[in-house]
This record gives structure tokens, sequence and C-alpha cells, in this order.
């Protein structure tokens, strides 16, 4: 089978401006939610108190929420978690609930009003350590963008490593729209699936620029855009075939994974589907004006090898 | 002959997928839900006592699935867990103080694969059911604690030296030494250079005046002790509590990582933990009037104490024995029902126990109850933590005869009390105070449940990529999808062998690791296509295809790689677990694309000399 059996190289780079405003467009409304609306922290960043527990029949949630007013506690949260059996408590961070003994307290109070409560499970995050999380998170975040750049860079040329990284932060700026335009809970899991599509999503580019690296070589009497858009073309069904491989795992998760991975594959399959459009549409075009020719990429090869012919 | 592996290349192949099924195979077996009881006391069970509890068990009718007692250690494995938690609890009142009686699951890996060292991963807390601590040491009280000790040395030391002082006091991060005269200065400053090496000297404008601040050297050598003795000592306390498998390690300068799996207690884990509680014993200060202190005069000798009513009391300064004096403690009753821990003192303790209550027969003596307690304020619109050392007396009892090695202690609220403080004195003292700053318990049905999920997540979604692959592919998608199940077996041999720990994140990792790996694949199987499209003979196509995408394979993996070793190097905790498996995954899928799957394709095309269409 095969789906994909195009003739003719699609013009990409004509439609450059069609395709740069989009993201552009995307990118501005993107920002725009994360500074209207910011992030929705989960605990792990914002510090606090989460319990879970279960019964074993419909919870009454009036009479947890009855349990957290008795001990004083003056902001929490009492919902439905998954099913009508579980219940989630969220409590913020407050100087009254810094304490480490609170979780234990509530949970016996729970169990005096109804003896088949089950613990599903415990978190308590003190202020310190979410701050933390915080400074890792983004160090980790620039770490991997400058990475990434420089391999781009010594592999290929600047302007390709600019064109991709352009590319990717564009996509991770776009899961964060979408987290805090929906007020999605930002969690770890959720960084983490954030900082693994900056990986991911790279690699798009990377097939896309080795193939116009090859056509340089190859169509020695094209122009640039010509090649740009074979590159594209002939990827394409391998970019969309091996996305859409990724994006069953992804939904696997998503379906079957529980609520601990919903948010995580959520923000993987945002990341794949604009991953697929930015590393074409957008790290293409910017290659492009930054005026990219063959000879930055043959005087590269040129000098490895003398390099490698040294004795 | 293109399309041909040297043998060493097959045979390598397949060792690799054999020595990956073996170390694979443990994770198949299960885990019995187990009892395990071991000693407390540095001498070991003897065989007679695990008979006894072997009986035991038998005796309350529960069936064994197997017993076993080795390195003085009893394992019982049985059959579900309210086995396991009904044996834990029978054992707990029989056994007592001498032996902890822990939860455990136990894995039934058959010994020919132990033997080489194979066995399961091992499951994280999210996944088996637990309790995650982190705790923060207090470096500033550790440090403030050294402080006070330099302050007491060096009154000692000027004492014992006939060096005359006015005053030695801590102010604004100094120890302020002031003499009763200037020329005893060259004297002071002689005995500051042969005994207290570790403390920078100031010399300030008036003459008769010496400031003294710790160096940096040796504050950060007390930061460090204060760690590893509250690492000892916690390590001391999860014994007593009981837990199999305790994980607690140091994490960055100042943090302690506890991990207590099948722990479900966590208030009295929590309590364990956290506390500072210690004793000292003091001699009751009979001759001055307590009243007099109470409003600020209090005597030269004396310190002002208050007992449990809040009634004023007077103590010796001089202490006669401390916490860390205590070799043992045990709780129980005393003669008149009343809760009592029972102390033995080691040598240095006891001599001067015997000597000091051989002096003073007929003196009232005091129990003094040390402990931190954390209190959230609001200063300034923000919240401070203030730890305050709270010193409470718990008794006052009257000589009655010597003693020196073993006594006992009562005056405390209750059973329980006693119980917690033998076990603190048992284990010693936190040399700082900490904070738990972070906990995470997961019930053992959410644990259970999660890995159904994880499980679930990975099938699943391999049996849909499988399903399209074949499709799609045909023959050469069969060979990716089995070069793909290679893969993953690859990935848990690794993980099995590092003796990683698997968590729910991590198993997320493993599915990921399957999407990204097909990518591989999919270049491959494209670029064969497309040599055949641009009029290649199939054989040359496969050889080139290979070749071209390997470049490729090798760049894209990079990029993704470079992603997973930031995550492993900032993550903390369940990210480091999926960061691990990203990258080994990524690793373990460079070999399986190109290896694996090349050398299926070359044993099913290669041998043929004239090949005319492949099934792609």
């Amino acid at each position: 089978m095969e789906l994909f059996k195009i003739k003719h190289d699609i013009p990409f780079m004509r439609y450059g401006r069609i395709t740069t405003t989009i993201s552009l467009l995307t990118f501005i409304l993107a920002i725009l939610a994360l500074s209207l609306k910011g992030l929705n922290f989960g605990l792990d960043f914002t510090g606090g108190i989460q319990i879970e527990v279960g019964y074993n029949q419909p919870a009454n949630i009036e009479a947890v929420r009855k349990v957290l007013e008795d001990q004083k506690i003056s902001e929490f949260s009492v919902q439905n978690f998954g099913s009508v059996k579980e219940v989630l408590i969220r409590v913020p961070m407050k100087p009254e609930t810094n304490d480490i003994q609170l979780s234990g307290v509530i949970l016996a109070k729970l169990k005096e009003q109804d003896a088949g409560v089950v613990l599903r499970s415990v978190e308590f995050v003190g202020p310190q350590v979410g701050q933390e999380l915080f400074e890792s998170g983004g160090l980790a975040l620039l770490l991997v963008a400058a990475g990434i750049m420089s391999y781009l860079a010594i592999r290929f040329e600047w302007r390709f490593a600019l064109a991709g990284i352009i590319a990717n932060m564009h996509d991770i700026v776009i899961i964060l729209g979408m987290f805090a335009f929906f007020q999605w809970e930002f969690t770890l899991s959720v960084l983490a699936g954030v900082l693994a599509i900056l990986g991911y999503s790279v690699n798009e580019s990377v097939v896309v620029f080795d193939r116009i690296r090859e056509n340089f070589h190859k169509m020695r009497k094209a122009s640039i855009p010509e090649m740009i858009d074979n590159a594209i073309t002939t990827t394409m069904s391998r970019t969309v075939i091996t996305h859409f491989m990724t994006q069953m795992m992804v939904l696997a998760m998503f379906f079957f994974g529980g609520e601990a991975l919903h948010n995580f594959a959520l923000a993987l399959t945002i990341g794949i589907v604009f991953g697929i459009y930015s590393s074409v549409l957008v790290a293409s075009p910017i290659v492009l004006w930054l005026g990219v020719s063959r000879k930055d990429l043959m005087s590269v090869k040129k000098e490895s090898a003398e390099i490698d012919n040294l004795p | 002959m293109q399309n041909h592996f040297p043998l060493w290349k097959n045979s390598l192949v397949l060792i690799v997928f054999m020595i990956a099924l073996i170390y694979a195979l443990p994770n198949l077996y299960g885990e019995d839900p187990s009892v395990q009881v071991s000693s407390t006391r540095t001498e070991k069970m003897v065989q007679e006592k695990a008979i006894e509890i072997d009986s035991a068990i038998k005796a309350a009718g529960v069936a064994v699935k197997a017993f076993e007692f080795k390195d003085g250690r009893v394992l019982a494995r049985l059959s579900n867990t309210d086995d396991q938690l009904k044996v834990a609890d029978l054992l707990r009142d029989k056994m007592g103080n001498d032996y902890t009686v822990a939860l455990n699951l136990a894995p039934t890996t058959p010994a020919w694969l132990q033997a080489i060292g194979a066995d399961a991963m091992y499951l994280g807390l999210d996944l088996r059911g637990g309790v995650h601590f982190l705790l923060e040491v207090d470096m500033d009280a550790a440090v403030k604690q050294a402080e006070e000790r330099y302050n007491d040395d060096i009154r000692l030391a000027l004492r014992n030296e006939k060096i005359r002082y006015q005053s030695v006091a801590k102010d604004s991060g100094y120890i302020k030494v002031k003499l009763k005269a200037a020329e005893d200065k060259p004297a002071f400053l002689s005995l500051l250079g042969k005994d207290f090496r570790a403390l920078d000297v100031t010399e300030p404008p008036a003459q008769d005046e010496v400031w003294l601040k710790i160096t940096e050297h040796e504050e950060k050598e007390i930061k460090k002790f204060a760690v590893a003795q509250n690492m000892t000592t916690l390590r001391n306390r999860v014994n007593e509590l009981g837990v199999a498998e305790p994980v607690i390690q140091q994490q960055g300068e100042n943090r302690i990582v506890v991990q207590l799996p099948g722990v479900q207690d966590t208030t009295r884990a929590k309590e364990i933990l956290g506390t500072t509680a210690t004793l000292e014993y003091r001699l009751v200060d009979v001759e001055h009037d307590v009243q007099k202190a109470v409003d600020g005069h209090p005597p030269v000798g004396s310190r002002l104490y208050y007992d449990k009513e809040g009634q004023p009391i007077l103590l010796n300064r001089q202490i006669i024995v401390t916490g860390d004096q205590i070799v043992d403690a045990s709780s129980g009753m005393d003669q008149d029902g009343r809760a009592a821990v029972f102390i033995s003192l080691n040598g240095v303790g006891a001599a001067k126990m015997g000597k000091l209550t051989q002096a003073n027969i007929g003196k009232p003596m005091a129990v003094v109850f040390i402990e931190y307690k954390v209190e959230t304020r609001m200063v300034n619109g923000e919240k401070v933590r203030h730890k305050e050392k709270v010193e409470k007396v718990i008794s006052v009892a009257t000589i009655q005869g010597v003693f020196s090695k073993r006594f006992q202690t009562t005056g405390l609220d209750s059973p329980q009390e006693a119980r917690n403080l033998s076990l603190l004195l048992r284990a010693g003292a936190l040399v700082a105070p900490v904070d738990i700053v972070e906990e995470r318990t997961v019930g053992p049905s959410l644990g259970q449940e999660n890995i159904g999920k994880g499980i679930n997540s990975n099938v699943y979604g391999f049996i849909a990529v499988a399903f399209f692959m074949i499709i799609y592919y045909r023959l050469f998608g069969l060979f990716s999808i089995i070069a793909l199940g290679i893969n993953v077996l690859l990935l848990v041999a690794v993980l099995s062998l590092l003796q990683a720990t698997l968590t729910l994140p991590g198993m997320a990792g493993i599915a990921l690791t399957v999407g990204m790996a097909i990518d591989a694949n999919v270049l491959i199987n494209e670029r064969i296509r497309e040599e055949l499209r641009l009029g290649m003979t199939p054989g040359a196509a496969i050889y080139t295809g290979y070749e071209r995408a390997f470049a490729t394979i090798v760049d894209s993996n990079t990029t993704t790689l470079i992603a997973g070793i930031a995550l492993f190097t900032l993550g903390s905790g369940p990210i480091r677990g999926f960061a691990l498996v990203l990258c080994i995954g990524i690793l373990t899928s460079m070999f399986s694309a190109v290896m694996v799957s090349r050398a299926l394709v070359n044993f099913a095309y290669g041998r043929q000399r004239k090949l005319d269409k492949l099934a792609i």
C-alpha cells in the first residue's frame, strides 16, 4: 500500500508567505493566551496538598467538603476524579497548610465519616520544592535548545540550526499556549512531554535538511526553492507515516494511561501535529529566507574532508 | 552479495537477542506478598527462632507458600495481601522490640536466573504503593549548634588556661570574647592558634576583645557532617519502622530522599522521621528559689524549665547524661501500669550516672524531653517557618538507690509516645532538625491500577502500530515490527540489568520510545521504495536504502538523545525515570532498526540469486 504517490514536487516555497503568516498568527495567539490567561500550574510547581480517595459507592462530595471546612482550611477544591467513586481534594499552599501532618488529619476524619474510604494517593509539595522545579525546568528547556542548535550547526550550518530551533520553539509556544487557553493543568509530566517533543520535533527538520543537503549535490541545475520543494515532497510520506505511528502510541496512552498520563499525552499530541507543520512549513522557508546557498553546505563538506586528510 | 551479513554480524544479532531474552525474562515472574522478620540487635536470628515463627504462622491457620531462613532473616511468602497483613500483625505482637517485621514483595525469579544476575526491574512507588519523602536538613540550625558548642568550649578552655574573661557571647554572627585585661590577649591568641584552628580571628579596635567566626571550610564540614549523620540516623529509624527495601539517598547538598515501599501508615512514618526528640537527665536545683528565676534572676549554675503542667522548676546546668549515651531503649509498663521507657547506657554514661546517684541519694532528678517544633508565622506578609526548641520536664523522681547502666523513665503521655521515644532513642538523634518538604504516597490499589494502565498503553499502542506497518509495508513492515519488538525486549533487558526503577512515566517512556523508534524503519522502508521507483534493482534498492537512511537516523536520534540527557541531568524523581528510558530506548532502537531488521531482510532476500520483486 502506498498513500503518497506524488508525481511532481509540490511548490511549498511558493506558499511561504501564507504559511509563515499562519504560523505567525497562531504564535501570536499562543503568546496572548499565555500572557492573558497564564498556565494553570499543577501541584508540582505551586506547592500544596492533593489527596485522592476512593469510595465503594458514588462519593458524597458535600460530606467531604464539610470535613475540610471543619479543619478551618480557607481555600480548597473537592471534585470527582476519573469516576464518581473517586474524589480529588486540593489544598493550595497557604501558611496554615504548610503542615506535613494535615493530610493525615484529613484522611483520619474522612475515615471516621465513612470507613470504606480508601487512600489512593497523597501528594504534598512544599513551597521551596516548587520554585526549584520551575527553575530547573526552565534551565532544561534552554539546555536542550542550545544542545540541539549546536548539533545542527556542526552537522549542517548555522542557518539550519537557527531555522530548526525557531520552528521548534514555535511548537513549544503553541503547546504552552493551548495549555494556557484551555487551562489544562500543567504538571511535571507535561513539562517532560514538552521537552521530549523539542527533541523529537527537530527530527523532522533534520530529515528535511538532510534531503536538502543531498539535493545540493544531486540537483545541480535546480534553483534553491526547487531543491527545497523536492526535499519536502520526497520526505513527506515518511514524515506523515512516522508521526502517525508515534501518534498511535500517544493515543494509546491518552485512552488507556489514565489521569496520570492524560495531559502528558495531550502535550505530545499537540506537539506532534504542529511538529509536522512547523518543520516543513516554518523551518524550510526560514532557511531560504536566511539566504542559504550551495556554497555554504559544500564548503562545510570540503573543510571536514581536508581535516580528515591531515597526517 | 550486497545483502549478505558476515557470520559475525548474524551471530551478534542472535547473541544479543538471546542475552536480552534471558535478562528480560525475570520481569515476567510476579512477586509474592511476603513478610520479612529480622533482628534489630547485632547478633543474628537463630534457627530455633525461625522455627518458632514458622509454627506460629501455621498455628494461626494461614497457608504459607514458602518459608525461607537465610542470613539471619526469615521470609514467609504468602498467597495474598490479606494473609500478608494478618501474618505481619500476628508477628508484630509476638516478636516484640528485638525484631522488625516488614511487609515485602519478594520476586519469584527462579534460582537459575538469579544465579546469573538476572533480576526483575525494581518497581517504583507509583506502581507498588508506598511513600516518598523529601527531607531538607536545616543547615542554619546545624551551624548555630556548632557555634553554641564553640561558645561553651572557649569558655571552658579559658577557665582551664586561667585566662580571666568578662564575657563570651554570640553576637551578630561572631563569638565575641571580652577579656578582663588586655595583656592576657597574647595568651588567648596562642590558645586559639593551638586548639581552635577552625575559627577565624578578628581583632576589633577594643584592645581587650577578640571576635571569632567559624571558617568557611569548617562550616562546609559541619554541613557535610550534619547530612551524613542525619542519613545514618534516618536509616536506623527506618529499620526500626520495619520496611523492606527502603531507599535513603542524599539529593543535592542538603536534601535526603526517603522511600518506603509498602508503607501505608504515613502519619507514624512522618512522626518518626521528622522528630528530633531526645532526653537529658539533670539534677533538680533545690537550693535556690524558683520564683526569683521566674522573675528574671536565675542563679548562675541553674536554668529554668517548665514541667508538663506548666509549673516552673530549676535544674542544674550540668547535664548528667544525654541521649547520645543511650545504647538501648525499649518501651513497656512499669509496676504501676504507667507507660515507661527502659533505658540502657553506654560505659561512660553508666559511670557518670553511677557516681552521681551515689552522691545524691534522696535528691530529686529530672528527665528533660527535648524536641524541635516547627511553626509557620506571617512576618511582613511572608510565610516564615520557625523552628523552636521545646524543652519540657517530663518527670521528676527522687533518687532511691544507686543505679548506673539500666533504669526506667516514666512520665510519658501514652504507651504510643513511650514506644516512639524508645524507638527514637535507639535510632539516635538527628544532629540537625529536618523538614519534610515533599511527600508522595500511593495506595496499593492505585499502584496495581497504574501497572495495568502502563501495560495497556504499551500493548494497545504496539498492536495498532504493528497492524498498520504490516498493511502498509507488507513483509518489510513485519520485519520492522519484529525489530521493534526486539527493541522493547532489549530496552527491558538493559533496564533490568541496570536495576533501574520502573515508574509510570518510565512506562510512558517505553511507549513513546516505541512510537519514535519506528521512525528509523519508516525512513529505511520509504528510502527503499524510492530507490525502486528510481529504477534500481531490488537488491541494490535494499542496499542503498539502508545506507542512505543510516545518516539520517543517526542525526535525528541524536537530537532526541540531547533532549533526553538534559531531562535526565536536570529532572527529578519521575522525570529522571522517563528520561533514562528515553535515552536507553534511543540507543537500543538504533541497533534494532539498523542491525536486526537488516539481518531479517538479508535472511529473506539476500540468498536469492535473482531478485525480481520486494514485498514492500
